[in-house]
């Protein structure tokens, strides 16, 4: 196979595996994960173990 | 720094490694800043470096933008990663005694770099300017660095990785190749050596590396901050954590081919330079996407911007990271940069994303943290905050304005003919031209760097003020 071939083949796989991503992060079935991820900064604040932050 | 004492660990996590390099980012930030308000001024008054070849701009230019870069924003970048993948991972970093030695292995870097620069010890490539014995260092600390960091990670307690880690780890990774592809070199004395690349390989590779220094120490470490530290403050999850992936994956696959604009109308082969042209403007995308990300966090809450100058500093740090992520890709167009390149616009360019995004990110980060890791309230006071926040703003806006003045009556003057075809200006007169711009930039620096010096009295005043202590942490 010619180099270039190769190089075209790449792009394309590269844009394939994009917009793959884009569904994969879209898809209602993740919701609920990446709600919980979101919330990690704040999944370790407990009264006692932390300072209030200011400004509150 | 002897007043750390025992009584400030958390019973879970490493905070004394955090507070280590939270203090010296402060510390390094003075230091790095003096020294660029020092050049600022030697290029108003050139009689300031009083003859000493130490004291040269030459010389002088690399050890400042070392020291911003790499002690200031390098400290900041250690402190808030080493802080974050400790809280989102909820565990503690997986060895006390190597981030012991990342943080001493740093400042014994940061420490040669301010004594071999000012010496005229340098590789000459840009941002890359150390020799190899201190590279050879520098690598050591990095791997280091690396294992303490992804070793946390795999040791986590929670299922997910945050995403703020996901750009630490892009950036400690795509450091480590870069830095050590670019440094490759054959040593010839203790403290010269040649680069394996010749020519305009050379070239090529010391912008791949120098762009991506922008893209992954300066801007995906600091994303990772943004990440972390903007809901934080704002106290509510980021906007939308589906729009964060999708910009991750799209900024680390994009910055790495944006090199080639640092070369335009260069012996860099056109294709080359029309490749790196177009990434670049591609590269607005996911960056404004995690602009808009940040910014909507705060959607609902930004009367908290009127009473809160930290939130303030990490949203502003945001406009003005979007501004000049917009002004990045135009400059990279071709046509723009036949204009753009080699004057003062560059310059301004780059000190809107290091003063306004970089700088005040970090700036915000910090206050964040300083009562936390000292076991304080909050900020000894919130008003020199804001007296710091509009000192910075007003720096940067001096600072970046009078470069584009400048930039642009350069690169009209140099590109202007006469009929004959003779060039209108000499070069000195175009210099001539510059005073009253390098004058501004002078004052928007010093004022800038005030802003440090209070934030360095606003820090030294809540680690020693005697206040209440808050209820003992109990582990999490």
């Amino acid at each position: 196979m010619d180099i270039n071939t190769l190089r075209g083949l790449i792009t394309l796989f590269l844009l394939i595996a994009f917009i793959g991503l884009c569904f994969w992060a879209y898809s209602s079935r993740r919701k609920t994960t990446f709600d919980e991820a979101a919330n990690l900064p704040f999944a370790d604040d407990n009264a006692a173990s932390n300072h209030r932050e200011q400004q509150s | 720094m002897t007043e750390l004492n025992e009584s400030l660990e958390h019973p879970v996590y490493n905070y004394k490694v955090v507070r280590q390099f939270a203090v010296m980012t402060v510390v390094w930030g003075i230091v790095g800043m003096l020294v660029g308000v020092l050049i600022a001024a030697q290029l108003v008054w050139p009689q300031l470096n009083f003859d000493l070849p130490w004291l040269s701009f030459g010389r002088l230019r690399p050890l400042h933008t070392n020291a911003v870069i790499f002690a200031f924003g390098g400290c900041a970048l250690f402190t808030t990663s080493f802080y974050v993948v400790q809280r989102t991972c909820q565990v503690r970093l997986i060895s006390d005694r190597l981030a012991a030695l990342v943080f001493w292995g740093w400042q014994l870097v940061i420490l040669l770099a301010a004594i071999t620069l000012p010496m005229g010890l340098t590789s000459s490539k840009e941002y890359a300017e150390l020799e190899w014995p201190i590279d050879l260092l520098i690598t050591v600390v990095w791997v280091l660095y690396a294992i303490v960091y992804f070793g946390t990670i795999a040791r986590r307690k929670t299922s997910h990785i945050y995403v703020a880690n996901w750009f630490f780890g892009a950036y400690i990774i795509a450091v480590a190749v870069l830095h050590i592809l670019n440094s490759l070199a054959i040593p010839v004395s203790s403290f010269k050596s040649y680069s394996i690349y010749a020519g305009t390989v050379d070239a090529m590779v010391q912008w791949w590396y120098g762009h991506n220094a922008v893209g992954f120490f300066l801007t995906a470490g600091f994303l990772g901050i943004m990440y972390y530290f903007v809901p934080k403050q704002a106290e509510r999850p980021v906007y939308s954590y589906r729009l964060s992936i999708v910009h991750f994956w799209a900024l680390v696959a994009i910055y790495i081919w944006a090199g080639p604009h640092h070369l335009h109308y260069t012996t860099l082969p056109d294709w080359a330079q029309s490749l790196g042209m177009v990434m670049s403007l591609i590269l607005l995308a996911p960056s404004w996407g995690g602009m808009i990300n940040g910014m909507m966090t705060l959607a609902g809450a930004w009367h908290k911007l009127r009473s809160d100058p930290i939130l303030r500093f990490l949203v502003v740090s945001l406009s003005f990271y979007g501004m000049s992520t917009f002004e990045g890709p135009m400059m990279s167009i071709k046509t723009v940069n036949a204009l753009s390149h080699y004057t003062d616009w560059t310059i301004g360019h780059v000190h809107s994303g290091a003063l306004g995004w970089v700088a005040m990110i970090s700036i915000g980060a910090i206050y964040h943290l300083i009562p936390i890791l000292f076991r304080k309230d909050q900020m000894y006071s919130t008003q020199l905050i804001n007296v710091h926040f509009w000192m910075s703003t007003i720096g940067t806006v001096m600072y970046i304005a009078s470069m584009w003045v400048n930039g642009i009556l350069q690169g009209l003057m140099w590109r202007a003919y006469n009929q004959d075809g003779t060039l209108t200006y000499s070069f000195v007169e175009s210099v001539e031209a510059s005073y009253p711009g390098y004058l501004v930039r002078l004052v928007g620096g010093a004022i800038f760097f005030g802003g440090m010096l209070i934030m360095a009295y606003n820090v030294y005043m809540t680690t020693r003020r005697d206040c209440e202590q808050v209820a003992t942490p109990v582990p999490a």
